[in-house]
């Protein structure tokens, strides 16, 4: 009953916001509910429930292994929100608190859904709560995102049911039940029709990569983080795209249980480094700083895409990755949206010498930049340390090697905007009008919580998490 | 199983994509998406041998829905923002006709080297399902009108829902009736966005859409 918690608690919390009369008081629904959120899955993290096998959702070691991550991440993001909401008092905020919330609440069953048809339903319902968020600013620039984004999303997500009828279907005619349980099917193993599932796998790659931000599905990305409220990328980033992430890996077992492991990983492989390459070429040449963490998220979905497919020791160092760098992602955010709201505008044409006029945004953003280029002693230097090593003892010299060159353009991009916007005399132009943007503390605490998580996770991962992420790599690579 | 009745109907809904994708008036697209979506509702109860009501509540949502609902909703867009027709399209119409009709073939030779059981080897469902896809991606990509990549969406999930139709005794009603839910909610929430976008841009041509970019 605790891990339903999960997905009612916000729900019910996203109905009571909405019913809420006063936009003054409604945005303390949002740390109320990452509160208690984050306190559940952290009960669960350490009293792991009994999950059936054939339960359609559970809090099974694979959502252990994440699940608690985003709800840390939700938790800072929505002490954000509050400081947030108030500095844009203009806007009613009735939307968009009770679909931040029902976005947490399905992110939670996206994760725990251990059935096919309940995955698609969740990550469906994820994607339309979101677009109100992407919405907030009501600029053109952001109805044109999210145009794009509900497009793009929307045909990934009809791709993805589509191959998960497929799935369905090559359980059938292998003569399955019509049981559409990740446990069924693993068992069902060899018995899956061979054309069926192979055609399923590039249907549910292709529309949960949508989701993830693969390289070439990727083009919704830098517009919807663009243009989202920094706090709403910090929540995609960390959250929407895990979502993916975790669906593949869930398929993925399947794959690997019918024996077709190896074509399975031969396609993420090229999916991923195809991410990481494309998203360095574009880091290289964009000029918004918002834009730029929308490429930097491709890389990483290409990092996590790739290292998956370098067999267990690679999605155990994946299920790290994930952690390290949604936690440092959402610091980057939440600073940038700091920044964009003091200078006006995220396009480095326009910024400079953000150091002056946001000291500790600007700080932060910088400290978050050497943390996602993996920089010690922060997480992501250790998460992709330990993929190198998954790739150099699985004899992947080639993908080692690209994937270090990948990183190493992406740095050159990163640094070349961060330092851009952030250093230098700065342009004078007129005030903007209304009050000056505060660094108080509640809009510089939580990016600063969420990098120091980043560095912790680095310089110790708990024994704890280890265990919890071996034991989700045992459950993905479990063979009847 | 009424297996002829089943496949007359699926053959109209293929002719009724070379329809859509041939029509450039907006309001005959609409009405190609509607009977589709009518003629979708009506073949669960061809599917099956005796009464269910969780297959009717089913066909019954799917023809209210798809074939109601959704077309009036997507008229009183079109009126509201004063679009009758679909210039100068990215795939023209005679090239899209010929891409559909093409595609149909491919559908069918595709369908043949496919395993199915064997209730479903004599059913159309599989090339309706592949070219009602195809169809939808053509419109999706060749039209410039946010109101037409609507259409074009909607015939893509009825290429979905046919193949759908292939597992609708199999898997619980419940995974159907979610799914038809969310295609409902999404184009829904489609459509608000075409309201904005046109009260936004005053037009509803997506190629003006182009500010973000690198």
């Amino acid at each position: 009953m605790i891990p339903l918690l999960l997905i009612l608690l916000p729900l019910a919390g996203a109905l009571l916001a909405a019913a809420a009369p006063s936009d003054r008081t409604r945005p303390w629904f949002l740390p109320a509910v990452g509160v208690s959120h984050t306190g559940l899955s952290l009960h669960l993290l350490l009293h792991p429930p009994v999950v059936a096998d054939g339960a359609w959702f559970g809090f099974d070691a694979v959502a252990r292994a994440v699940l608690p991550m985003v709800s840390v991440l939700f938790l800072l993001c929505s002490l954000y929100g509050v400081p947030y909401l108030r500095a844009r008092s203009e806007r009613p905020n009735r939307v968009f608190v009770a679909t931040l919330l029902a976005v947490i609440g399905l992110i939670s069953a996206g994760l725990m859904a251990r059935h096919l048809g309940v995955l698609w339903i969740a990550t469906e319902g994820v994607t339309l709560a979101a677009v109100p968020l992407l919405h907030f600013n009501r600029t053109p620039r952001a109805f044109e995102a999210t145009w794009k984004y509900l497009l793009v999303g929307g045909t990934g997500i009809a791709l993805s049911l589509l191959g998960s009828f497929c799935l369905g279907y090559a359980s059938l005619y292998g003569h399955g039940s019509g049981d559409l349980t990740f446990h069924a099917l693993t068992e069902a193993g060899a018995d899956l029709s061979r054309p069926w599932l192979l055609i399923a796998w590039v249907l549910l790659l292709a529309g949960y990569g949508t989701k993830m931000g693969l390289a070439p599905m990727h083009t919704w990305k830098p517009d919807a983080y663009g243009e989202a409220p920094g706090l709403v990328g910090a929540i995609l980033a960390g959250g929407l795209t895990t979502v993916a992430f975790v669906a593949l890996l869930r398929v993925r077992s399947v794959l690997g249980a019918a024996g077709e492991g190896a074509v399975a990983d031969l396609t993420l492989l090229c999916l991923g480094l195809f991410s990481l390459g494309v998203a360095a070429l574009y880091l290289l040449g964009t000029r918004d700083f918002k834009r730029m963490l929308a490429y930097s998220s491709v890389e990483h979905m290409g990092i996590l895409s790739l290292a998956t497919a370098l067999g267990p020791a690679g999605i155990g160092a994946a299920l790290f990755h994930v952690w390290t760098n949604s936690l440092t992602k959402g610091s980057l955010f939440l600073s940038a949206g700091n920044l964009r709201r003091s200078a006006g505008t995220a396009s480095m044409d326009d910024v400079r010498g953000l150091s002056e006029s946001a000291p500790r945004s600007t700080a932060l953003f910088v400290a978050g930049l050497f943390a996602v280029t993996a920089c010690p002693p922060f997480g992501i230097f250790f998460s992709e340390l330990r993929i190198l090593r998954a790739a150099m003892d699985g004899g992947h010299g080639f993908t080692a090697g690209a994937f270090l060159l990948g990183l190493l353009f992406a740095f050159f991009g990163l640094t070349r905007v961060v330092l851009g916007v952030a250093y230098g005399p700065p342009r004078r132009r007129p005030p903007a009008p209304g009050p000056r943007f505060a660094e108080t503390a509640g809009v510089i605490l939580p990016p600063l919580v969420l990098l120091g998580l980043s560095a912790w996770l680095g310089l110790s991962p708990p024994p704890l998490l280890e265990q919890v992420w071996s034991a989700a790599v045992a459950q993905l690579a479990s063979t009847p | 199983m009424n297996t002829s009745g089943l496949n007359l109907l699926i053959g109209l809904a293929m002719g009724l994509n070379l329809l859509a994708l041939g029509s450039g008036r907006v309001s005959s697209l609409i009405r190609a998406v509607s009977f589709q979506g009518m003629a979708l509702g009506a073949m669960p109860f061809l599917l099956s041998h005796e009464f269910s009501p969780w297959v009717t509540l089913v066909a019954i949502a799917t023809m209210v829905g798809k074939g109601w609902v959704i077309p009036l909703l997507l008229g009183r867009a079109m009126r509201a923002a004063h679009i009758e027709r679909e210039i100068d399209p990215l795939i023209g119409f005679v090239p899209s006709l010929l891409l559909g009709a093409g595609g149909t073939i491919a559908a069918i030779a595709l369908a043949r080297s496919l395993p199915l059981r064997p209730e479903h080897a004599g059913t159309l469902l599989v090339p309706g399902a592949v070219a009602s896809i195809l169809t939808g991606f053509i419109l999706l990509i060749g039209r410039n009108k946010a109101l037409s990549q609507v259409c074009g969406y909607l015939i893509l999930e009825n290429g979905i829902y046919l193949f759908g139709l292939l597992l609708i005794h199999a898997t619980p009603l419940l995974v159907e009736a979610g799914i038809l839910l969310d295609v409902t909610v999404g184009v829904f929430v489609i459509g608000i966005i075409v309201d904005r976008i046109q009260r936004a841009f005053d037009t509803l041509d997506t190629r003006k859409l182009t500010v973000l970019r690198e």
